[in-house]
């Protein structure tokens, strides 16, 4: 069913009854080509474009809970490509450029609102750091563009510009990044991939590998055994706690990142703000409510809660920058389980066992990444060879000295 | 978190940086061991969703580095012992 404004004016005057569940809950086949384990925007993406450009048809998403009910509806949605390094800026520029095609591809409203995002200077050195960024990205065929502050003072006036610790010196904007509606990224992508014959298994969780002489012939899952040609992993959070059923470590440390949201508010922010000299970030949502994050807490996780010494540090971020936050009251507040990497960048690769892929190791930015990434591995799954994207997420750089460290922080997954 | 420190009692958990899992101080021989053990060493982590013996480094306080276990999935901390008394046994 295609969904057009005729469609929703015809449904208001007929009862609206003509809707039909967006997609089906099949049992799963006892074969698959392609088994994809984890119903996240990842693994949804993956299965999408497997089925949509690849042109595979007999692939089966599965998940242990409800799909999206992961990092993909616990993020602070915001989309970018403002990265500086060989090995990623091409990949989220991609990326990026899907999100801007992503709700026609998808028939499928995810509110994608480019309102730009636009990073704090609040020193000289960091201006050149900043300059050279944006030079990176407009090398790789991204926007970038250096605000002086009096650009900032008119766009943004509500900032705190009379601050000796940390004053703002300019700014590093991104005008096509912006932010898009999380849940609707995982409905919307599990929806298309649905309608072109795609299985969603839900509240079936994988138990194990079934792995004969190094190939992976399929999974063993609450439901029973799924063969599969090929089985693909995206299931980040949670990545080492799986693929330690197949044997393997991981270069992955798994950390709690928290998220905010305060009570809706009458538009007061025009895009995504970042804070240059501690780590805070903030949008508002289109319900009004501000929506905001820092660091992770920085200790090995999986309690999906953090701590209050995080709290505190986030929301002296938000008064350093922007002391108006301080009347707002915080509504929400809920922390998400991150594959923290040893560089502080994904892995999107095949492991030592035949037939099994995996996907992971996004630190706190996988949401933005999501349909490269959906994309990549459904060319990997499909092709058996990287996309040309994303060749340097490879599990060996790490044995090779090929990191990819945006931060420069070295094997410290908490300091990513 | 607090973090019941063996001689200082019990203390903030924002008064020590995190350094990860205990495993670290076994590290591998320099005489003998082989690049492919130094890899594994120093990036391929157990990463378990349970009980996860962890080095705290007591910054702000007597700079003495603990060896804390911890649950991941509650954060409920079961034992702290002083990781030089550890590291002689």
């Amino acid at each position: 069913m295609r969904y057009s404004g005729f469609k929703v004016i015809k449904e208001a005057l007929t009862g609206h009854k003509g809707w039909k569940p967006a997609w089906r809950d099949p049992d799963p086949q006892p074969h698959y080509d392609i088994v994809i384990i984890g119903g996240g925007g990842h693994g949804l993406a993956t299965a999408h474009y497997l089925a949509s450009v690849y042109g595979q048809h007999k692939v089966a998403v599965i998940e242990k809970g409800w799909i999206g009910g992961g990092n993909v509806g616990r993020n602070t949605t915001i989309i970018r490509s403002n990265y500086l390094l060989d090995g990623n800026e091409p990949f989220y520029e991609f990326s990026l450029k899907l999100w801007e095609g992503l709700e026609q591809d998808l028939n499928y409203n995810a509110m994608v609102s480019q309102r730009g995002i636009m990073n704090l200077i609040h020193s000289d050195a960091q201006r050149d750091v900043f300059i050279r960024r944006g030079n990176a990205m407009i090398l790789n065929g991204a926007d970038a563009e250096y605000l002086d502050l009096a650009q900032i003072k008119k766009e943004y006036p509500f900032l705190n510009f009379d601050d000796a610790r940390f004053p703002i010196k300019g700014g590093l904007a991104q005008r096509r990044g912006g932010t898009v509606r999380h849940d609707a990224v995982a409905w919307g992508y599990a929806r298309a991939a649905d309608s072109r014959g795609v299985d969603i298994i839900q509240n079936c969780e994988v138990t194990g590998f079934r792995i004969e002489d190094g190939k992976c012939l399929g999974v063993e899952t609450s439901k029973g055994f799924i063969g599969a040609g090929r089985v693909g992993c995206a299931v980040a959070g949670n990545s080492s706690r799986l693929m330690a059923k197949a044997g393997m470590r991981l270069p992955i440390e798994s950390h709690v990142l928290q998220a905010f949201v305060s009570e809706g508010l009458k538009p007061v922010l025009p895009g995504v703000i970042t804070f240059g000299a501690g780590h805070f970030y903030v949008s508002q949502s289109d319900k009004g409510g501000l929506v905001f994050g820092g660091d992770i807490d920085g200790y090995n996780s999986y309690a999906q809660r953090g701590n209050l010494p995080v709290v505190e540090d986030v929301c002296e971020g938000g008064m350093a920058i922007m002391p108006m936050i301080g009347r707002a009251r915080l509504l929400r507040m809920w922390g998400g389980i991150m594959d923290m990497s040893m560089d502080g960048s994904p892995i999107i690769d095949r492991t030592h066992i035949d037939g099994l892929y995996f996907n992971g190791g996004w630190c706190y930015g996988g949401f933005k990444a999501t349909p490269a990434s959906g994309y990549a591995f459904a060319h990997l799954l499909a092709r058996d060879e990287p996309h040309a994207t994303a060749t340097a997420y490879r599990f060996d750089r790490f044995r090779t000295g090929h990191m990819i460290d945006e931060k420069g922080m070295g094997n410290q997954p908490n300091l990513h | 978190m607090i973090i019941n420190h063996p001689l200082l009692g019990p203390r903030d958990s924002a008064e020590f940086v995190y350094l990860g899992a205990a495993a670290l101080m076994d590290r591998p021989d320099p005489e003998t061991a082989s690049a492919e053990d130094w890899h594994d060493y120093a990036y391929l982590r157990d990463n378990p969703a349970g009980p996860h013996r962890e080095l705290w480094f007591h910054e702000g306080g007597d700079r003495s580095i603990l060896i804390v276990t911890r649950d991941t999935t509650t954060h409920e901390i079961t034992g702290v012992e002083l990781a030089r008394e550890v590291a002689s046994k």
